[in-house]
């Protein structure tokens, strides 16, 4: 239960001469600090930080907790963010001390267990992608993306080729264009056409000896499997580009499909999505590439191999070809020890059952929601769809309907889809509810949305009435930033 | 299948609510030529009880710190975690919940994001902190692209040589991309040669990879005299007892923050610390969290300044991050908030003390000698007069004692030489250990 009289700050329950923590007394002969640093290079005095016991902090962050939404506790069918049900099993397995407790710079003799889950891992991630050649390092989804863009410029500039430009459809994830330009490439929006696909005409275009990659996210933003993929693969190809496949929506097409065989040369997997994360209220992900055997050589590095002589795993730093490192260490590793466990645990025909039920969900909540919004792109979709509440604007007059339907679910306790994007649906609501929900849940959340739809104006454009805060004011919030707690602040 | 739940009938029933025929009529949009019709070329499933069993037996193939007594640092350390931390970013409202685009349900961690970018501000002494990035490494990365940035000079920085190797090596990877220059020197005698009108930033680390503390105000000077931007990644255990970068004068810190509560986890995943100016907030990227105000006038906190950022600016933004490591940042705030001042001034002093009385120890020894007498920290390097580092290593694991990192494969003049870390956890007796072994 919710306690209301929490509210304050950890600052603000700071007492002076309180601590949450005894450390050993000093066993070494201690010698004055002066003695062992200048002076010119010491604090003065201790960091000022709260001052606060044990219980306090235990209390103080438990009633934090309360105040979010979260997989355990709610449906969260957050479109392209596959909020899907995070396994308990996989959680305790990365805890164990084998796992948690090793140091990054451990021999390798001493770590046979962690480097042969890796380099399976590598393995299992090549056989679903139908890419090969993997490297588990990028931290997250848009790491991934950027490394595997630098991949690509290494790849051309070892064939002497000069090329400058990254396409992509106008649907495309806002990481799409920002890791390009990280990348030092130029980027050109490719349109789709109404029906969600790649405008063909428009891509044809663009397309030229400057092309260095075009990314896709296929299936799409807008859920739908764009099936003329091999064909812009064909056309890509012939003027020696790449294809990128923006893999946030691999929930889709486990065992089903594989980007590798229709036409992708490099991807990036979201395994805190994909394979069931968790997203940690906003990270650690992971995010892994898998490229062809061309591109291979370029991956970051290094990546697990098998020695067959000594019989045994060994950390690969390559043949000199690799861009080199994108984060220090190996990797978020326990991201993907819990990526391990998953696909384990469903093995050839459970992560294909995976898709399936993820689809066969995602199609029945849309055919309860298209009998009262519009859902512009069809009557079938993928793992996830997009309404749109442009109809509810027309009968209410709300300025952002989409927006304030959002808040509204939020009182009856359901998470809402993601809105306002992708950006080519207006009032878009993006809804992916996974394969771990029953269709009690579904039922009950398409009905709730239906009794919202044909509630007041009023009442949903001040929404919500009963979480913890009312709408907050973002817009001083951006004009007058307040980015940190000072003594004056209230 | 273990995680979903809609029987046979109901499928049947939603099916028929769709109108489509089977499963596989929901696929039709793929073409049959790009399906796999296959199945998928992994190994079977396994039962929690069997995956459990599976993962005790690769589990069992390493040897973690809790069966040994570490002094392995350089970048990764075997600090004390309390108990308070697991219990508390183990509940599930915490891990399974994402990045708070619904701000009135998402007001826990937007006010640990808040709290976090305070503790950060506190410790380093800087204006601003964001919500973190990936790890330390890319953490650098960012902070000199984002001093290319603010400075508007993109042919050129300069990293001292006694950079964590794999934040250079990152560093080497990013700009390679992008065409600006990185100029690597081995000592910060060297910067005035260097330091021109065309450098962006400098970057410095301070505990350096080798344990040793630099003097910031000193560089800070300089840097600026050429309008450049000094950046720092620090670690941020030593700022219980050294002077805090922002009262020395860094523009942009960063750290890695694995030290702040997280175990080692064979590198991660960790948390990059960020935090720099007030003036800069607006290129800071990544994810921060703001204070504000509700309809009812309450106070709450939002995700703000987001025009910085890729899902709103999309080519424009200020990088493509696009969450911060939420459950880490939750770590190293409940992490602040139990040490408090005191903790993190006994923390740090112990490491120093411990690390000293090591050091000590092992160059009173005729075998070894130290490389430097610059001050340090919690680490430091020594040299085997004989030559036998690896030799050193192996006979130390013989004894369950990981000793250090061998510094040849980054350093050819440090060959000879090992890095020592030692923490708050060790005790006299193991580091008595330590000396007997590598001595004897």
């Amino acid at each position: 239960m919710r306690n209301t009289n929490a509210t304050q700050l950890i600052f603000e329950l700071s007492t002076q001469g309180r601590t949450g923590v005894r450390l050993p007394a000093c066993d070494v002969p201690e010698q004055p600090i002066e003695q062992l640093l200048p002076s010119n290079l010491l604090q003065s005095d201790s960091p000022t930080l709260p001052e606060v016991t044990e219980p306090e902090v235990i209390r103080h962050f438990t009633n934090l907790s309360t105040l979010n939404m979260s997989v355990d506790a709610h449906y969260y069918p957050l479109g392209s963010c596959t909020m899907k049900y995070n396994p308990k099993r996989n959680e305790r397995i990365a805890a164990w001390d084998g796992f948690a407790q090793l140091h990054p710079y451990q021999s390798e003799a001493s770590i046979q267990g962690m480097l042969q889950l890796l380099f399976e891992l590598q393995q299992m991630l090549g056989e679903i992608s139908g890419l090969p050649a993997v490297s588990l390092q990028p931290a997250a989804g848009a790491h991934g993306e950027l490394a595997a863009l630098m991949v690509a410029a290494a790849y051309f500039k070892g064939r002497g080729e000069s090329r400058t430009k990254v396409l992509a459809p106008d649907s495309a994830h806002g990481t799409n264009p920002a890791s390009a330009r990280m990348a030092g490439f130029d980027f050109v929006t490719i349109k789709s056409k109404e029906d969600g696909r790649v405008d063909l005409d428009h891509l044809r275009e663009h397309l030229g000896s400057d092309t260095a990659v075009f990314m896709i996210t296929n299936p799409s933003t807008l859920g739908l499997f764009d099936d003329q993929v091999q064909e812009i693969s064909d056309m890509v190809h012939e003027q020696g580009g790449l294809i990128y496949l923006d893999g946030a929506n691999m929930n889709a097409i486990l065992g089903i499909a594989r980007p590798g065989d229709f036409g992708a040369d490099m991807m990036h997997f979201n395994p805190h999505k994909t394979f069931s994360g968790p997203h940690g209220g906003g990270g650690p992900g992971a995010g892994p590439i898998c490229v062809t055997d061309s591109l291979g050589p370029y991956l970051p590095s290094p990546t697990v191999s098998f020695c067959e002589q000594s019989q045994s795993y060994f950390l690969d730093a390559g043949d000199g070809k690799s861009i080199g490192r994108v984060r220090s260490f190996f990797g978020n590793v326990g991201v993907l020890v819990r990526a391990y466990c998953y696909i384990r645990t469903h093995g050839p025909d459970g992560l294909r059952r995976v898709s399936e039920t993820a689809v066969l969900n995602a199609n029945y909540l849309l055919s309860q929601v298209k009998e009262f919004l519009d859902v512009p792109h069809g009557d079938r979709c993928m793992h996830e769809f997009v309404a749109s509440a442009a109809s509810v604007k027309e009968a209410t007059g709300l300025k952002q309907p989409a927006m304030d339907i959002a808040k509204r679910l939020l009182d009856y306790g359901f998470h809402p889809p993601t809105v306002y994007f992708p950006l080519t649906v207006p009032e878009g609501m993006m809804m992916e509810p996974t394969e771990t929900e029953s269709k009690q849940t579904l039922d009950a959340f398409a009905d709730v949305l239906k009794t919202i739809v044909n509630e007041p104006a009023e009442t949903l454009e001040h929404a919500p009435h009963s979480t913890a805060i009312r709408r907050p004011d973002e817009v001083t919030a951006a004009r007058q930033p307040i980015v940190k707690w000072t003594e004056s602040t209230d | 299948m273990p995680f979903t739940y809609n029987t046979p009938a109901q499928q049947a029933e939603m099916l028929q609510a769709i109108g489509a025929g089977s499963i596989d009529e929901l696929f039709q949009s793929i073409p049959a030529e790009m399906q796999l019709g296959r199945p998928l070329d992994i190994p079977p499933a396994l039962g929690e009880l069997e995956l459990t069993s599976h993962m005790q037996e690769l589990a069992r193939q390493n040897t973690d710190v809790t069966q040994s007594t570490c002094f392995l640092g350089a970048g990764s350390y075997d600090h004390f975690v309390p108990a308070v931390i697991d219990t508390l970013a183990s509940r599930g409202e915490f891990y399974t919940s994402y990045t708070p685009y619904q701000p009135e349900v998402s007001q826990g961690n937007l006010q640990v994001m808040f709290e976090y970018q305070t503790l950060i501000c506190q410790l380093t002494g800087m204006d601003v902190s964001n919500a973190s990035l990936y790890d330390g490494g890319s953490a650098t990365v960012e902070a000199m692209l984002m001093a290319c940035s603010i400075t508007r000079r993109h042919t050129k920085v300069i990293v001292l040589e006694s950079v964590h190797p794999e934040y250079r090596q990152i560093i080497e990877t990013y700009f390679e991309t992008i065409g600006t220059q990185v100029i690597t020197i081995s000592d910060p005698s060297q910067l005035p040669e260097e330091l021109d009108e065309a450098t962006a930033a400098v970057l410095v680390q301070s505990p350096n990879f080798f344990g040793n503390v630099e003097d910031l105000s000193t560089l800070a000077d300089q840097v600026h005299d050429a309008g450049a931007l000094l950046v720092c990644s620090v670690d941020p255990i030593s700022l219980g007892v050294l002077q805090r970068p922002g009262d020395a004068g860094v523009d942009i810190v960063v750290a890695e923050g694995q030290s702040l509560g997280t175990p080692l986890l064979y590198g991660g995943p960790y948390l990059g610390i960020m935090a720099c100016r007030e003036k800069f907030v607006r290129r800071l990227p990544g994810r921060i969290a703001g204070q504000t105000v509700d309809q009812n006038g309450n106070r709450c906190w939002v995700l703000t300044l987001q025009t910085r950022e890729q899902h709103i600016r999309r080519e424009k933004a200020t990088s493509n991050i696009c969450t911060n490591q939420g459950l880490f940042a939750l770590r190293a705030a409940i992490y602040l908030s139990v040490m408090g001042p005191s903790g993190m001034r006994d923390v740090a002093n112990l490491c120093l003390q411990k690390a000293h009385y090591a050091q000590q120890q092992l160059t009173s020894l005729d075998r070894f000698e130290a490389v430097s007498d610059q001050p340090f920290f919690k680490e430091f390097v020594v040299r085997d007069k004989q030559g036998d580092v690896s030799g050193l290593l192996e006979k130390a694991e013989d004894f369950n004692i990981l000793a250090g990192v061998p510094l040849g494969k980054w350093y050819p003049q440090y060959e000879d030489c090992l890095l020592i870390a030692v923490t708050e956890k060790r005790t006299r007796d193991e580091i008595d250990q330590l000396v007997e072994v590598l001595g004897s």
